[in-house]
């Protein structure tokens, strides 16, 4: 990595009386999940190259709560969501911009009815905005030709309909975009969602996640892009159990992008 | 004595339409069982959902073959229906084909578009009966129509094709004695496919063709008239109650839970500052029912939800797009709308055998019909809710189910216990410290 992060934090922020224009929420995941924690630092690289001002809640970010709410905790939820609501409103953040489309979910549809009212944006979307806006420029670099597959996010897609971003970013790439037979509305789950990520499956003749990766590599892709870290635990792990590691990578957007310009 | 024709079909009207009523005020009561919610609001959206699912089909087409030719017997049933109101008149006044002088050649379309209608209607629900008992389509062999459901989509099949060819018949019998020598009927209406079946008739006397034409005319408006009492019995309700179920259904995001009030209201006085934890808590009011959180039982469940499973057809397409079901697990979405229906039936026969009050049963919808391992292979995909044909969301029925198993009896799956205590102890889902939140940033 040739130069360090910069990550100032909300706190920071407002000691200099600034407002940053973006509030980078990382979520769980992102902040903890050594996989994820490469497409946080992904995302940031972009963030810094192209010199959005933005700002991170840092320890005082806690969990929207979204795996509380979807196992059937709705006290947890919602004590979790007045607790972040109250940081939030604290800093009067405005616009908030997170790589997981379950805190994406939550803050957007599910705060405002508790008192947090913002714009809330995925990466994705957030990616496209740059490059509209010509602040983001982005060629395909080493990923010129290469066959990739978008894996539809449950909680980014059917749950929210952004369905186009990631993939226009993708094609900014000079690549192939293929999809699979069940894309976008029809798209399967990676087996993630509803708390699922944190407890074992129920008996049955196959994993979730196995299922989805097969339909990934019926396209014989050189990598399935994902836009969920969950998602992206899933696929990778079902990547492994086809033995297929060698051939077929798992990426985020956010990934793709930073790596296509050598960030 | 001539009118004794129409006093009988007076009486069989009366009858049919009366038991129908009946059927109606059960379902709409057993609907208000529900809890309420508003779904009120945005009645411009509403309509326009209504328009497009239930009376434009829009959703049906996402699978075409299916779709198309569900089209072809939606749009028979809607159209030849308007003949029934000739039928009706003809009937209580003892007329022939009524409206045949003031339309004219209007008249002539009308008849002939029905007859081309019934002939996709039989070719439509045969196809269907094919994929049903011939190609056993997975959705429908599933064990979620093991017995009544599975013979109740026949039943209705043969009722259809049978009252399209009881339909056909009578214009035959009628189209022939139009054209025998002296004309014993009047010429009205165009006929381009009973044409081709009235030959059977040749070489027959006109007073058997008369009485095979009353026969056919009988059976056909008594046929729809028994087929119009089956519905409340069958998953047939959805030709009515799409339209009601696609106008309440919901229309926020898929992926926007609703957040319960009750629980805010605990949580804002949990966490507000100035609340005395020793005040004394404020007078209950009588009359109210204890709260309770989630649903375990139909009564629990919103009016809304309540008429998802009378609307449910058991097409089975959410169950096909689960992936806990394409994965072996138990869960079946369909089989929620089914259970629910199930229950809501029971709970209402048991108001009608205990006049008008429900007695407890010891039984409720979770366990005695849906077990918690079907609820917990939910992934919350939003698949089922995104595929219904008419807006009906098994995963609120789901969500309300988990909630009761947490909230009321801590009855979740250890795994998911750690997790929330996870959170609640750090802020996050897995074992890690809320100050180690930011150690990615220095980490290489």
């Amino acid at each position: 990595m040739s130069e360090s992060l910069v990550v100032p934090t909300m706190a920071e922020m407002l000691a200099e009386g600034k407002q940053p224009e973006v509030l980078f929420w990382v979520g769980c995941a992102g902040s903890f999940d050594d996989r994820a924690k490469k497409i946080t630092k992904a995302f940031v690289r972009i963030l810094n190259r192209t010199n959005v001002s933005f700002a991170v809640l840092g320890t005082e970010e806690s969990c929207t709560g979204d795996p509380a709410k979807r196992a059937g905790n709705e006290f947890l939820f919602q004590m979790q969501a007045m607790m972040n609501i109250e940081v939030l409103n604290a800093y009067e953040a405005k616009k908030i911009v997170t790589a997981c489309p379950h805190c994406f979910n939550t803050l957007k549809n599910e705060y405002p009815e508790l008192g947090g009212n913002y714009e809330v944006i995925h990466h994705t979307e957030f990616l496209k905005s740059l490059i509209d806006d010509g602040r983001l420029t982005v060629e395909g670099g080493q990923f010129k030709g290469k066959k990739i597959t978008f894996h539809d996010p449950c909680y980014l897609g059917r749950a929210n309909k952004v369905y186009e971003a990631p993939r226009d970013l993708i094609q900014k790439l000079d690549v192939e975009l293929v999809e699979m037979k069940r894309s976008k509305a029809n798209g399967l789950c990676c087996g993630a969602g509803g708390a699922q990520m944190f407890k074992d499956a129920e008996p049955g003749n196959k994993e979730v996640n196995v299922l989805r990766t097969e339909d990934a590599l019926e396209v014989k892709p050189d990598i399935i892009a994902a836009g969920c870290p969950f998602c992206n635990t899933m696929l990778t792990d079902g990547i492994k159990h086809e033995h297929k590691e060698g051939e077929v990578k798992v990426m985020d957007v956010a990934e793709l992008i930073a790596n296509a310009q050598d960030l | 004595m001539s009118y004794l024709d129409n006093i009988l079909f007076a009486i069989l009207l009366v009858i049919g339409f009366g038991f129908f009523a009946a059927s109606v005020k059960k379902i709409i009561r057993n609907i208000n069982l529900g809890v309420d919610v508003d779904r009120k609001d945005n009645p411009k959206a509403r309509w326009k959902n209504m328009a497009l699912i239930a009376l434009g089909q829009s959703k049906m087409v996402r699978r075409p073959v299916a779709g198309i030719l569900h089209i072809f017997v939606y749009v028979g049933f809607v159209i030849i229906n308007i003949e029934l109101l000739e039928i009706i008149i003809d009937g209580l006044f003892g007329t022939h084909r009524i409206f045949a002088p003031y339309l004219g050649v209007v008249y002539d379309v009308l008849i002939a578009s029905f007859e081309i209608l019934a002939i996709l209607v039989i070719f439509a629900v045969t196809v269907f009966w094919i994929r049903r008992n011939v190609i056993r389509l997975k959705r429908f062999i599933n064990s979620d129509l093991n017995g009544f459901p599975k013979s109740d989509a026949n039943y209705i099949l043969y009722f259809e094709t049978v009252l399209m060819i009881l339909f056909l018949l009578m214009n035959a019998s009628d189209y022939h004695l139009q054209n025998v020598p002296g004309g014993v009927f009047h010429k009205a209406g165009s006929f381009p496919i009973s044409q081709f079946i009235a030959p059977i008739f040749n070489g027959m006397s006109n007073e058997l063709v008369v009485l095979l034409f009353e026969v056919f005319w009988w059976l056909h408006i008594a046929g729809i008239l028994v087929f119009m009492n089956y519905l409340y019995f069958s998953k047939h309700l959805h030709i009515l109650l799409a339209f009601p179920n696609t106008y309440f259904a919901n229309l926020k995001p898929e992926g926007q839970f609703d957040n319960l009030a009750s629980v805010t209201n605990e949580v804002k006085l949990m966490m507000d500052p100035n609340a005395d934890p020793f005040a004394a808590a404020p007078p209950a009011d009588e009359n109210a029912a204890p709260a309770k959180f989630g649903a375990s039982d139909v009564q629990d469940l919103n009016w809304v939800q309540l008429l998802n499973a009378y609307t449910c057809t058991e097409c089975g397409r959410c169950t096909s797009s689960c992936p806990a079901n394409q994965t072996g697990k138990k869960l079946s979405p369909r089989k929620i709308m089914m259970d629910t229906r199930d229950r809501l039936t029971e709970v209402g026969k048991n108001i009608d055998a205990n006049k008008g009050v429900f007695v407890p049963d010891n039984k409720s919808l979770l366990n005695d019909y849906i077990t918690p391992e079907e609820l917990w292979a939910c992934t919350s995909c939003n698949a089922c809710v995104e595929e219904c044909p008419v807006n009906i969301s098994p995963l609120s029925i789901i969500m309300d189910m988990r909630r009761y198993l947490v909230m009321e009896q801590s009855a979740a799956p250890m795994s998911l216990n750690a997790m929330m205590t996870n959170i609640e102890n750090n802020g996050a889902p897995w074992q890690y410290s809320q100050q180690d939140r930011l150690n990615w940033k220095n980490e290489n």
